[in-house]
């Protein structure tokens, strides 16, 4: 039964180099610890090359130029983690969850879907480096001889049964190390498991064993006279022959990145770049998993003290989480849109802060499927259109653009500008009539329509016996004089059990203009006793 | 030196002096063949190599009309044409808007997208519903004139805004394509503001709406699209007062709005090879109430 191993060498660097990709053509070292005590806890090869070490202080390092200094992130590590299960999940349901930088999952039975076994261990690093992770994979019969390999060996590894111990012999023993517990993650592997690591490291020093061939070559009851079962344990990893089950995992579909910003970031464009990385790996990582998103929340982290020290007046109350959301009508898979969404919702909601952390989590839902039909109507495409009412509504104002979703009752402007989504309309199977088209070329009187005047014009109104006859608007001096027709007064009223009760006489006039007439809507308030000019009728 | 260009619906030759500058009446066969001279003159020089000679222009199709739903008016125009402009113009009261309404909602019972552009934010949503549009289809531009000081006075003409608004609304939508009717609603916009839409505006707009099956619908008090519409329809009330459902005699609450008269008349279709005549014809629109 074989075994995959995805294994990310130096991963807080890896981490790091993730959300920002530039650094990986430099030396990169990641510092942790409190200031001014920082310590390199982790560096990738080419800080490796120029000489530095684990735990080298700060002050060291900045004697050396062209180095790339972060600070560790345990956000970016968690987002890189869960990244790596994507990755492991695109592939297999059965992942075992080894270290954080380490996962370990079941490949039998993927030939006829993947193809064969080299080519499947170099489709899981593609998929990781997708993910924005450089990655060693290697495929054995048995986890552990996996991990070893994964650990050991650069690039992609493929071990046939059998043949472990005789691939496994070139490796050093203090590989042994990272294998020695692999089911716990770093945090778990306390101070006595590095004892434990150093005195056998110590031990297989004095012996002269160098590497797993003459530590698998070793006699097995001397051997464990000597070390005891943990000997055992340790030559079993090194043939290559050790036998474990997995600890499977069903990690929670939550996609959720985040950056650390090395610097607060203040404007629109600077903020646009990260968040394009960020869009980049979560629409990377849903499409892993065969996923779209629909919503998608972004918050922001920002800088609270913005006034001077020596300011008198109080500093203002600021928030320190910037939220925002974003939801989308149809489940959609573009950072691109994704990207001009949220610069436009920013840009119409600006953070008001400089910003310190970037956090950015989607919804995942299934991709929507349609099929258009070679005689249904044509439809704009969700995305553009998404993006079209983004941009129309920076341009009008947000809230005006949009569908009018009636209320249910007779007070006048009873409606609610909602979101713009319209549903395609589903093919219907064959022999089925096709909906109401039928009606569309149906030909009827049209029905006459109300322009409306918002806010309604106040007018001043002359009355004779209680019905109006002569008009004037104060703000429109085109409707002013007699009203030669009218028709009226209809009463409604409504909500007078409310606060805001209303209740209304209408008249239809008519007025004298050019040669013509034009039809109005007179309105007169009940509770207020003012006229107003609602609308005209057109 | 002489070209020589071929008429297909002649069926005559002709061919040009460009010393002299004067045509004359050539045989069919000899234009055939100073035709091949002239093609491969404008293959030899590369100036003129994208040049199309003009017996080889392909007639432009007539485009599909999408009926209004208004009977008399289809039959008036034939329907509103796609992939073109088309202006309806008129004063207050003379059907405009319910016109509109009733192409919306013709559209939206095709199952098509429409939007609204509504310049001065006028549109009664109850009353486009009443009129059988489909809310689900129609997507409704609000514009506004934004309010730029705390006391909610709005800097410079608010009109000119608006028109800003309008104009750059419209752009995105017919780029985003997909839209079965863009309607754009000017009758509230002053005469000046709207004559001061620049011409290369009009003619953007009816080369993005061109071959796509977009009717772009522009509603306004007097043309102002100039020779970019491709039909122009010019409403007017009836100068009649609208008929009611009970005699004037009667108690003014008991009377009923029922019947507004207007007419309309086509000022100008390139839809017909012929020139375009004057026809006119009446309407009516009946309230919601009316049954």
């Amino acid at each position: 039964m074989p075994f995959a191993c995805i294994f990310v060498p130096d991963f807080p660097v890896e981490a790091i180099v993730r959300a920002e990709p530039e650094l990986r053509s430099q030396a990169v070292v990641v510092l942790s610890g409190k200031a001014p005590l920082e310590k390199v806890c982790a560096l990738n090869e080419r800080a490796r090359r120029m000489g530095l070490e684990i735990g080298m202080t700060k002050t060291q390092l900045e004697a050396c130029t062209g180095v790339a200094m972060r600070a560790r992130s345990p956000l970016q590590e968690a987002a890189a983690h869960a990244a790596l299960l994507d990755c492991a999940q695109s592939f297999s349901p059965q992942v075992e969850d080894t270290a954080a930088d380490t996962v370990v999952l079941d490949v039998a039975g993927l030939e006829p879907l993947f193809g064969a076994l080299p080519k499947i261990a170099r489709d899981v690093a593609r998929r990781a480096s997708e993910l924005g992770l450089e990655t060693n994979v290697a495929v054995a019969p048995n986890p552990d001889a996996a991990a070893l390999a994964a650990r050991g060996f650069p690039g992609v590894t493929v071990i046939a049964s059998g043949m472990e111990a005789e691939r496994l012999g070139e490796l050093p023993v203090s590989v042994l190390w990272d294998g020695l517990s692999p089911h716990l993650s770093p945090h778990e592997k306390g101070e006595k498991d590095e004892d434990d690591a150093e005195r056998f490291l110590n031990t297989f020093q004095r012996w002269g064993v160098r590497n797993l061939r003459a530590l698998a070559a070793l006699p097995g009851i001397p051997l464990s006279e000597r070390l005891g079962q943990n000997g055992l344990r340790l030559q079993q990893l090194a043939r290559g022959s050790s036998s474990r089950t997995l600890k499977l995992v069903q990690p929670p579909l939550r996609f959720e990145e985040a950056i650390e910003l090395e610097y607060p970031v203040v404007l629109l464009e600077p903020l646009a770049f990260a968040l394009n990385r960020i869009l980049e790996q979560l629409c990377a990582r849903l499409s892993s998993r065969a996923l779209a998103t629909q919503e998608l929340r972004l918050r922001l982290e920002l800088e609270t003290d913005l006034c001077p020290e020596d300011s008198a007046a109080p500093a203002p109350a600021l928030p320190r989480c910037f939220t925002r959301t974003l939801r989308l009508p149809v489940p959609m898979l573009d950072a691109k849109v994704f990207l001009k969404l949220l610069q436009l919702d920013l840009k119409a909601h600006p953070p008001g802060a400089p910003i310190l952390k970037i956090h950015l989590a989607a919804e995942p839902s299934r991709p929507r499927a349609a099929q258009a039909g070679l005689f249904v109507p044509a439809f704009p495409e969700p995305e553009k259109l998404e993006l079209t009412l983004a941009r129309i509504s920076g341009i009008v104002g947000e809230g005006r653009a949009g569908t009018a979703g009636l209320l249910d009752t007779h007070r006048p402007e009873a409606f609610r500008i909602e979101h713009f989504a319209p549903q395609e309309q589903p093919i219907p199977p064959l022999g089925e009539p096709r909906g109401n088209r039928g009606n569309a070329t149906a030909h009827s009187s049209p029905i006459t329509a109300l322009r409306l005047f918002r806010p309604p014009l106040y007018a001043e109104v002359t009355l004779r016996e209680g019905k109006p006859v002569r008009l004037l608007c104060p703000k429109r001096k085109d409707i002013a004089g007699e009203i030669v027709w009218m028709a009226g007064p209809w009463r409604s009223s409504g909500d007078w059990w409310e606060q805001d009760g209303w209740a209304r006489d209408e008249w239809d006039i008519a007025m004298n203009r050019e040669n013509s007439f034009v039809l109005y809507r007179l309105v007169h308030d009940l509770l207020s006793g003012r006229w107003m000019v609602e609308g005209a009728y057109d | 030196m002489s070209a020589s260009f071929a008429t297909a619906a002649l069926g005559r030759s002709f061919a040009l002096d460009s010393t002299s500058g004067e045509l004359e009446l050539v045989p069919a066969p000899a234009a055939a063949s100073r035709h091949a001279a002239l093609a491969e003159h404008l293959r030899a020089s590369p100036k003129l190599a994208r040049v199309t000679a003009a017996s080889r222009l392909e007639l432009r199709p007539v485009p599909e009309l999408a009926p209004t739903g208004v009977a008399e008016f289809d039959a008036l125009t034939g329907g509103l044409p796609r992939g073109c402009l088309t202006e309806i113009c008129g004063p207050a009261s003379s059907g405009r808007t319910s016109l509109l309404l009733a192409a919306l909602s013709a559209a939206t019972r095709r199952q098509e997208v429409c939007a609204l552009v509504d310049a001065g934010d006028s549109l009664d949503p109850q009353g486009a519903a009443a009129s059988g549009v489909d809310w689900n289809k129609l997507l409704w531009v609000r514009c506004a004139s934004t309010p730029r000081s705390a006391a909610g006075k709005t800097a410079g003409d608010p009109w000119e805004q608006r028109m800003e608004q309008v104009l750059k609304t419209t752009d995105l939508l017919l780029q985003s394509n997909g839209f079965g009717l863009i309607a754009i609603d000017l009758s509230d916009i002053p005469l000046p503001s709207a004559r001061r839409i620049p011409l290369t505006s009009w003619f953007r707009f009816r080369r993005a709406v061109e071959h796509t099956p977009t009717i772009l619908l522009v509603v306004e008090q007097q043309p102002i699209a100039g020779s970019c519409s491709s039909l122009l329809v010019n409403l007017a009330a009836s100068g009649k007062l609208p008929d009611l459902q009970q005699a004037p005699a009667g108690p003014s609450h008991a009377r009923l709005l029922q019947v507004l008269h207007a007419t309309a008349e086509v000022q100008r279709s390139r839809l017909e090879r012929k020139p375009t005549q004057s026809t006119r014809m009446q309407f009516y629109s009946r309230p919601a109430w009316a049954g």
